[in-house]
């Protein structure tokens, strides 16, 4: 499957005040979809000197982008960066297995129920499709917008490199490694976390983030069911429309006619039910989890500015024990400045880093929410014209 | 019909019997379920209870006022529809049941309704009166009623089903919410019911009609209980039914029937499946409207944890819509289902009953064929005995053959009344179905149209709030 005109209604729900000058610019231009992977085209426009072209494309997989998003957080220049967070892994699981079920259910439904279902789930497919590659695009667009990292040389290798990176998945064994550090993280983040901040600008920053993060993870499930359940109504909508339309073309009676207006009905407002249950997961469920993964990626940044402050107050501890023994004064002491300026450095970025985000995180949501309540009103009122002239044509008959 | 009956029980042992149930499962567990007396949960036997004025579980307005979280009133009606009746006379009569109120205790409490009538027909001595029922007092006016007119080909409208499990609840004094519903839904299920009876015709006229509707007292229904020997007698005759029907060949002489039915079978399925729908579609709204009001919490939350002053307050005024939206999808799951999905059931348990008026003149017609049959071998035993020459023999022969004569010509006269009268029915229950579909449905797509209407206010006011996030 293949899907040329990229969606770029995600992009710009996330992507709100990133400035995309004519230095750099970077968009996905076509993604193929094959049996278990998907190809994206990554296009790239740049006036910069480090390029070979002004304007060139590759082909990457998701891995690869898995691969530059772990170079930036292994990256310890870039510690004092929120890192923008790795795009979700593309997951067709779910729609392939319906789309399964229903070719195997096809003895048991009339013809127009198994086109009806199958267009419908070929739509789901798509949705899920376009948003895997705006969230890949928004992930590329957001290094590409951001004033170091773009600089980062495995980015311009990602964008320019006409070969395969050989970036395989990681193994069983890699995973593992990956669990434990995760947890030991984790462990550390929580002792970390208990040394207080003298500095009120973060001590705000981590309660504050700690809760909203939590918070922003329940809306975000919340939201997602709320669209599910939004979608199954539709669904039924559908099936009652089949089913009517049956009791229209047997009937005997003069009934007919109306079964047949009332079946119509229920196939168009069912399409309006399915467009505002689309809408709202892209506008508020999608928002929400991506916020969920960039307050994940802020509280990343508080931590190893907590960790590096721990790292310092601990280099000035040897350096006064050295001082006190009087042995080894040389090593503590460049040590301890070493602490010092790695503190210092991202304690600076860090503070920008987070005025940003709340900068990008108030836009994004004003303009998702202000794009929720239109959306809303365009399908309450197309959904309004459709019952009434049905039920004038239907009030006139009788 | 009872020498069959009783060769069926004689013939049966339990064992059989069971087995006979099974196999039948497809056909009678489905009649079972929603044919209304056949459905025997187990009631305690009580003696008449004491009626101490016990505070109502839930205070519901009467019919006539109707608000707009009860049960719709579908059937009201025109001058011009009234006038309109084939026989003429003026159909001025309307029904509300009211006013659930729980009498007695424990398990053996039950529910009273109130049954009011309003009416300018002369037959009732007042223009205005209630009187207070039970469900058992329902099933026993269709009990009734099947009992006197269904074997002659009318379509008596099926009482509502029994609920064990709902009616304990409500006996064992859980006043949740789905008691109440459970109640409100058993409110409305009885009023379509006497609003269906009171409209045909013929059961208008009928005095056991009159005394459920007039008399203040009414001698308890005790034939609905379950295992009393009326209930068992009921359980055995569907069995027996369901036998016969499969062994029955009838010829049909007439096409009319043989279409009639098969376009009945179709509407059947045709309903069910409807309904399985509509009840998809009730149970995902119910779901909607629960996630929804989760969602309007968590997004509260969010605002409240939000440090940027504008973006919270929207957030809290999108959680404030979103409990709106809740409410809006509790009340159209409520239209859901007693609108379209009560519609839907009550016509699949009519359509039972329609099928089973045409079963009632399959057997009329077997009737009558074996009457023809009998006098035929009468008529052969008497040109036997004419034969062998036996003089007293003979008499007794040609007694019987009139004897025989007559109960063919009364098999022929009924079986062409049950078929008249079915052509009649047939045809006042197409118009009658016509109208019903119409006029729910319409006032069905009406509850949509309201709903979207809220639903665009709701949003309007939201619009700018959400602009004046700075």
């Amino acid at each position: 499957m293949r899907d040329t005109s990229v969606s770029r209604l995600l992009l710009k729900a996330i992507n709100v005040d990133l400035q995309s000058d004519a230095a750099l610019q970077v968009d996905i231009s076509d993604a193929l979809s094959e049996r278990d992977k998907v190809k994206f085209t990554v296009h790239t426009k740049s006036s910069l000197p480090n390029f070979k072209q002004n304007e060139f494309s590759v082909v990457r997989q998701h891995e690869e982008f898995i691969w530059l998003h772990d170079s930036f957080i292994e990256n310890e220049d870039y510690a004092g960066y929120i890192i923008p967070p790795a795009p979700p892994r593309p997951d067709f699981d779910a729609s392939r297995e319906k789309l399964q079920k229903l070719g195997e259910g096809e003895g048991s439904m009339t013809k127009e129920e198994f086109t009806k279902m199958k267009q419908e789930l070929e739509a789901e497919y798509l949705a899920i499709f376009k948003k895997t590659v705006a969230m890949h695009e928004v992930f590329l667009c957001r290094v590409a917008a951001h004033p170091i990292l773009r600089k980062d040389l495995n980015f311009h290798v990602f964008l320019e490199y006409n070969q395969d990176l050989s970036v395989r998945g990681k193994n069983k064994k890699e995973k593992l490694e990956d669990f434990f550090k995760n947890m030991v993280k984790s462990a550390d983040g929580v002792i970390v976390s208990g040394v207080k901040d003298v500095d009120d600008f973060f001590e705000h920053e981590r309660t504050f983030l700690l809760e909203y993060h939590n918070r922003v993870k329940d809306a975000s499930a919340k939201s997602d069911r709320m669209t599910r359940s939004h979608k199954s109504a539709a669904d039924d909508y559908n099936r009652i429309g089949s089913s009517l339309y049956a009791l229209g073309t047997q009937d005997s009676t003069d009934i007919c006619k109306f079964f047949l207006k009332v079946s119509e009905l229920f196939d168009k407002t069912r399409k309006i039910e399915a467009r505002v249950s689309a809408d709202e997961d892209l506008k508020l469920s999608d928002l929400l989890k991506y916020y969920l993964r960039e307050s994940q990626a802020a509280k990343d940044l508080l931590y190893r500015r907590s960790r590096s402050l721990v790292d310092y107050e601990n280099a000035n501890k040897a350096l006064d024990k050295a001082r006190a023994k009087n042995k080894d004064v040389l090593q503590a002491e460049t040590s301890q400045q070493l602490c010092c300026q790695k503190f210092e450095k991202i304690s600076e970025s860090a503070k920008q880093e987070l005025i940003d985000f709340k900068t990008r995180r108030v836009a994004a949501f004003r303009k998702n929410l202000v794009e929720l309540a239109e959306l809303e009103l365009k399908h309450a009122k197309g959904n309004l014209q459709l019952l009434q002239n049905c039920l004038a044509v239907l009030n006139g008959d009788t | 019909m009872v020498q069959n009956l009783q060769k069926l029980c004689s013939m049966m042992t339990e064992k059989i019997f069971l087995q006979i149930i099974n196999s039948l499962r497809a056909e009678a567990t489905e009649e079972v379920s929603l044919d209304s007396p056949e459905r025997e949960p187990i009631l305690s036997s009580e003696p008449s209870p004491a009626v101490t004025p016990v505070t109502p579980t839930t205070l519901i307005a009467p019919r006539i006022e109707s608000k707009s979280l009860s049960a719709p009133v579908i059937f009201d009606r025109s001058r011009e529809e009234i006038e309109e009746e084939a026989n003429g006379d003026v159909f001025d009569i309307e029904i509300g049941v009211s006013d659930p109120e729980k009498v007695g205790d424990g398990m053996n409490a039950y529910m009273a309704y109130r049954v009011t009538t309003k009416t300018s027909l002369s037959m009732f001595s007042k223009s205005e009166f209630s009187v207070k029922r039970r469900f058992s007092d329902f099933l026993g006016l269709h009990s009734k009623l099947a009992s006197k007119y269904l074997h002659v080909g009318y379509i008596v409208p099926p009482a509502p089903e029994k609920s064990i499990v709902g009616m304990t609840k409500v006996k064992v004094g859980k006043e949740d919410s789905s008691s109440t519903e459970f109640v409100e839904k058993r409110r409305a299920a009885l009023e379509r019911y006497l609003q269906r009876t009171v409209k045909h015709p013929t059961l208008l006229q009928d005095p056991d009609l009159r005394q459920f509707l007039e008399s203040s007292e009414l001698p308890r229904a005790v034939n609905t209980q379950a295992l009393s020997g009326a209930g068992i007698l009921r359980m055995v005759n569907k069995a027996a039914d369901a036998v016969n029907k499969m062994t029955i060949k009838m010829n049909e002489s007439d096409a009319w029937f043989e279409e009639k039915q098969q376009q009945f079978e179709n509407l059947d399925q045709q309903l069910r499946k409807l309904h399985a729908s509509v009840e998809a579609l009730v149970c995902h709204r119910k779901e909607l409207s629960a996630n929804t009001a989760a969602f309007a919490k968590s997004a509260a939350m969010l605002g409240n944890s939000e440090d940027h002053t504008a973006l919270s307050r929207a957030l809290s005024q999108l959680a404030e819509v979103e409990e709106k939206i809740d409410q809006l999808h509790q009340e159209q799951a409520f239209a859901d289902f007693y609108m379209f999905s009560e519609l839907l059931s009550d016509y699949i348990r009519l359509i039972a009953a329609v099928k089973g008026v045409f079963d009632h003149r399959m057997k009329c017609w077997q009737k009558w064929e074996d009457a023809q049959i009998t006098l035929l071998k009468k008529r052969e035993t008497e040109a036997k005995m004419m034969v062998a020459n036996k003089p007293d023999k003979i008499q007794q022969a040609k007694n019987e053959i009139r004897e025989w004569e007559a109960k063919v010509q009364q098999g022929e006269r009924d079986f062409e009344q049950i078929s008249k009268t079915i052509r009649k029915e047939v045809g006042r229950f197409e118009k009658e179905r016509v109208k019903d579909f119409k006029t729910v449905i319409i006032k069905y797509l009406e509850s949509l149209v309201q709903t979207q209407q809220q639903l665009i206010k709701y949003w309007e006011a939201f619009l700018p709030e959400a602009k004046a996030i700075a």
